[in-house]
């Protein structure tokens, strides 16, 4: 078979349906990561221009251009916009688009749920664009603080958006986020050891575990948040019980990995780019790897380093501001290997270096501003005034904007198969530096004369009318320079030079293939024995489209392979779906549900949950099959089994990976019960749960039967018995647990006058619905044994269930001794 | 007024202990700061010389990662924590009998002071203490969340529902200081500010007398 023959084979195989129509249908990684690229430029460009309001507001005191209402939706929906719409789903869409083809492999592990996210993405980002254009925008502030989100403060319908709409877009970052780590970790060329892999698939594999494990906190509080503002239930009210400031630790639990998530895939792009930019390899790349591993655990414990100026005992503050500060050691670890690597080669001032350049500016003055307000004194003056902005704008704009708009440039020809033009980029980084130091070096001194953030205007004599007309100045040029880059791209895409492979002469795999990419990224995948397989061998690209490396065979089926985490050696077969509308519905009944929450449809609800779950049975049905598959040969003498013969299917990865997540969820609400129980004024309760022994062992020994039960079913399957009556018994287990936990929400005592009985009726209802899901995957799984899906070859579904039914009674008998403990102990 | 220190909400135009030791404490990291950046930016400007290629990466390493990227910073964060450390434990409200002691009440969008030794009286956005002594502001709030801050005297302390928090201010001089809140509170926030007058002993006795209106 001739390599254009094989192309058109694989084409043909792994093709998005054709047209504008095929995008509702795709579920290929290239097309959804420039559905992201595209969608989060767009909110850029929106975000953008709210920053251009917020100028023109402060250009001058006395300023009339915005009342405040509209004024503080337009600050609250900027801040909002970037780091929801624009900064994340950037990671997301450059991760989605690269990881497979800088692993070398055809797709990511989930090609479905790529696409859900991305739809649960765009619904979510919708709702919050509505809002703003019929002025009902959520205008608290983009961190939300109670009680002024409270339903006393805000009573209209505007933080309901934030709330319902961002936990909605956050399902986007969580499934991205299992999709990257499982892909990453098993996912790639054979022969790519963890220590071979690029250095971008690190940092991506990094921010991916902070996603799962920094986001749950802000989901936790937003739930509660909405709750209270629903129902009444008072967990951010100090005088039923609540505490505001625990929303604060959620938010920043949560915001401050934030800004590493934002961060880390930033300093990917550097490190893949600037080695390029000056012709030579990585300086330190095992201190790299170590470096973003140190940034991602810091991260998590210096949340409070926000909180300085709540009233936390100044000793408590001094730890934080030691981990805070302690973050630029692994910063300056990158910093300096980067300017080694450059030391190492000659660099070149071609376009993407220039950006890396405006980093290094910027973001170094970023780091410094940031360890000034990482000491506690300054702090307490510095916080919330203008000098805060100034910062977080110097680490988001330079640890972010300009590696973004690096990687951009750097990777525009593949992404188009074709060259610059038009050489406006020069211009515009020009205009986009100068802009950007003129608005935010003005702002920290206007911070210092005393200018609070998110004031809507100012009088002449507080001093501050030069400096905020210079910084506005400079806001337009930076905003000029970004519509020329725009303009740039748009002109790009329409004329037709052809880009050669390779231009920039990189070693990594991307390159390796026909730009435009191929739908199939790779007619057959390579072995890799190098961190740079693209240097050691220039001719790799021709032997990969001519078939060389491994399932180079077209045979009507989308095909890939696993390997070992640490090792690389091949250890799978894996079929993915096809083109399937199933994700934008999905998405579509999903956004329901978010819907019926925001407008109080509250009758609409249950349907809507029906219908996830009737679609998410369909999701995994589709993926079965009635004859046992035999080991694939997937060339070069090596045979693997399939994936749905293995104990640890993708499928499994995922959900431990879900479940990561959903653990620290669940530890973030147990923290929270222990924080309003410690902290917060007005407890002990009017009233203690009215405990029950009977209950408490009934829901203890179902969980444990339950547990026990699927892993006799699996044992069963195994033998070639049959595991019906072990699924049974795994079911009744299931449901005793769910008894156990709805008898909690039915008698906690009124929750809406403590939150304490408040927590305690969310605990119940976690293990509720847990308990529930464990019910609809052993009805599953029952479905799938009497219909004969399973077999003792075919038996990766049993671990799967196995996992969730294992979680299930870890959290619900934390929650049943939780909850009849406290009643109890009182 | 661009590069001027001065102004009535400046913070790097102290009028009191707290605010003078901060302001110090800024321009040092300004100094260090600055320092540190313009190292980097040679050290960037230096790697377009032309050289011969450096191929001996293990050694590279060792300068680059170990020497500046971990020893430097590490020594220079510890100095300025401890440094931190200090002004904070010096800023603290510890116990001493010549301490003034006022409550601020904060709710949207006023300020209501009431004064331990004057009891009854109570002020609205206007905050009497006397010149030259310790001021214990005990703050909390009765709705959102604000939080008291005088520039020109102080850090700022939030007033959170359900809390009570407390801050220590002292202005150097009689005169009459800036006073905001600064933590975000809707749509009064823009003009949610207060005056604090610092009397000197007659007037403050004067204003304990209840003369002063």
């Amino acid at each position: 078979m001739k390599a254009l023959e094989r192309h058109r084979e694989f084409s043909r195989i792994w093709a998005s349906a054709p047209g504008f129509k095929g995008l509702f249908s795709t579920v290929n990684h290239t097309d959804l990561g420039r559905m992201f690229l595209v969608t989060a430029f767009f909110f850029f460009i929106v975000g953008g221009i709210l920053a251009m309001l917020i100028r023109a507001q402060l250009a001058t005191p006395h300023s009339a251009f915005a009342e405040p209402d509209l004024y503080n939706q337009i600050f609250t929906m900027h801040g909002t916009i970037m780091m929801f719409l624009f900064a994340i789903p950037t990671f997301e869409g450059l991760a989605v688009y690269l990881l497979p083809k800088l692993l070398g492999t055809r797709d990511l592990a989930f090609p479905r749920l790529t696409a859900y996210g991305y739809w649960c993405y765009v619904f979510g980002g919708g709702m919050l664009l509505f809002s703003m254009l019929f002025g009902i925008a959520p205008d608290s502030g983009w961190f939300m603080y109670p009680p002024l989100t409270g339903a006393i403060s805000s009573p209209g319908i505007n933080t309901d958006f934030w709330l319902i709409g961002i936990t909605f877009v956050e399902i986007s970052a969580i499934a991205a986020a299992v999709e990257i780590t499982v892909s990453i970790l098993k996912f790639r060329a054979p022969g790519m050891s963890l220590a071979r892999m690029p250095i971008f698939a690190w940092y991506a594999l990094v921010t991916a575990l902070m996603i799962l494990t920094g986001f749950p906190p802000l989901i936790l509080g937003s739930i509660l948040l909405e709750v209270e503002r629903a129902f009444g239930l008072p967990f951010f009210q100090a005088e039923f019980g609540g505490d505001s400031l625990l929303w604060q630790h959620l938010f920043w639990l949560f915001g401050h990995p934030e800004v590493y998530i934002i961060f880390l895939p930033a300093a990917g792009v550097i490190s893949t780019v600037l080695p390029v930019m000056c012709r030579t390899t990585l300086l330190g790349y095992g201190w790299i790897v170590a470096a973003a591993v140190a940034l991602a655990f810091l991260s998590f414990g210096l949340w409070v380093h926000h909180m300085f100026t709540t009233g936390i005992p100044h000793m408590g503050l001094a730890f934080f501001s030691a981990a805070s500060t302690l973050v630029a050691v692994p910063t300056g670890v990158q910093i300096f290997a980067w300017i080694g690597t450059m030391w190492k080669g000659r660099p070149d001032l071609r376009l993407p270096m220039l950006h890396i350049l405006g980093f290094f500016v910027t973001f170094v003055i970023g780091g410094l501003t940031g360890v000034m307000v990482a000491v506690v004194p300054f702090d307490w003056q510095a916080h919330d005034t203008a000098f805060v902005t100034a910062h977080l704008h110097y680490v988001l704009f330079g640890g972010f904007v300009f590696p973004i708009l690096a990687g951009l440039y750097y990777w525009l020809p593949h992404f188009t198969g074709r060259q610059r033009f038009f050489y406006l980029g020069e211009a515009a980084f020009a205009l986009i530096f100068t802009g950007f130091h003129v608005t935010f070096l003005a702002m920290h001194w206007v911070g210092l004369l005393g200018q609070r953030r998110r004031i809507s205007t100012y009088m002449p004599e507080d001093g501050w009318t030069t400096i905020n007309l210079i910084s506005s100045i400079g806001g337009f040029i930076l905003a000029i320079g970004i519509a020329m880059v725009l303009i740039e791209v748009i002109l790009h895409m329409l004329t037709s030079r052809r880009s050669p492979r390779n231009p920039w002469s990189a070693g990594t795999l991307e390159w390796a293939m026909i730009i435009p990419p191929a739908p199939y990224n790779f007619a057959s995948l390579p072995h890799v024995t190098s961190r740079e397989p693209f240097t050691d061998d220039p001719e790799l690209a021709v032997r990969l489209a001519s078939g060389e490396g491994y399932l180079g065979r077209p045979n009507d089926l989308r095909e890939t392979l696993t390997v070992e985490i640490t090792s690389g050696k091949p250890d799978y077969h894996v079929i993915y779906p096809t083109n399937t509308h199933l994700p934008i519905i999905m998405a579509a009944v999903t956004g329901t549900f978010f819907l019926s929450l925001l407008l109080k449809a509250y009758w609409c609800i249950p349907i809507a949950v029906i219908g996830v779950a009737a679609l998410a049975w369909r999701w995994v049905w589709v993926l079965g099959r009635k004859q046992d598959l035999p080991v694939q040969d997937i060339g070069h003498g090596i045979e693997l089994p399939n994936a749905s013969t293995v104990e640890h299917s993708p499928g499994w990865w995922g959900s431990l990976f879900l479940l990561v997540a959903n653990a620290t969820f669940f530890g973030s609400l147990l923290f929270g019960f222990a924080f309003l129980w410690t902290v917060a004024p007005g407890w002990p309760p009017p009233a203690w749960f009215d405990a029950s022994a009977v209950e408490l062992a009934l829901g203890t020994t179902g969980a444990m039967v339950g547990a026990a039960a699927i892993r006799r079913a699996r044992r069963a399957n195994a033998l070639r018995q049959p595991p019906l009556a072990w699924l049974g018994l795994c079911f009744a287990g299931t449901l005793t647990v769910a008894i156990a936990a709805a008898a909690i929400t039915l008698r906690v005592p009124a929750p809406v006058e403590h939150a304490y009985a408040a927590t305690l009726l969310v605990l119940g209802s976690y293990a509720l619905f847990h308990a529930s899901l464990g019910m609809l995957m052993v009805a599953f799984l029952v479905s799938r044994t009497a219909l004969g899906f399973t077999s003792a070859a075919r038996k990766t579904e049993f671990p799967v269930v196995q996992l969730w039914i294992d979680y299930l009674g870890v959290i619900a008998i934390l929650v049943f001794l939780v909850v009849h403990l406290t009643g109890w102990l009182s | 007024m661009l590069v001027g220190c001065d102004g009535a909400l400046s913070i790097v135009d102290p009028a009191g202990p707290a605010a003078r030791s901060i302001a110090l404490l800024w321009w040092v990291m300004l100094v260090g700061g600055v320092l540190i950046f313009g190292l980097v930016m040679v050290l960037i400007a230096l790697s377009f010389r032309k050289r011969a290629a450096c191929e001996d990466d293990a050694g590279s390493a060792r300068l680059w990662i170990v020497k500046l990227g971990i020893a430097f910073p590490v020594t220079v964060l510890l100095a300025l924590l401890a440094y931190g450390l200090v002004i904070g434990e010096q800023l603290l409200p510890r116990e001493s009998g010549e301490t003034v002691i006022v409550r601020a009440e904060a709710r949207q969008w006023a300020w209501n002071f009431s004064y331990d030794d004057l009891p009854g009286r109570t002020t609205q956005d206007v905050l009497h203490i006397p010149a030259g002594r310790p001021v214990d502001i005990s703050i909390t709030s009765t709705d959102v969340i604000h939080s008291f801050w005088v520039p020109r005297l102080a850090g700022k302390l939030d007033a959170i529902p359900g809390h009570v928090n407390t801050l220590r201010i002292e202005a150097d001089r009689p005169g009459t200081y800036q006073g905001l809140s600064a933590e975000f509170s809707g749509s009064g926030y823009d003009r949610f500010t207060f005056q604090v007058i610092a009397h000197d002993e007659t007037g403050w006795q004067a204003f304990l007398t209840g003369e002063t209106e």
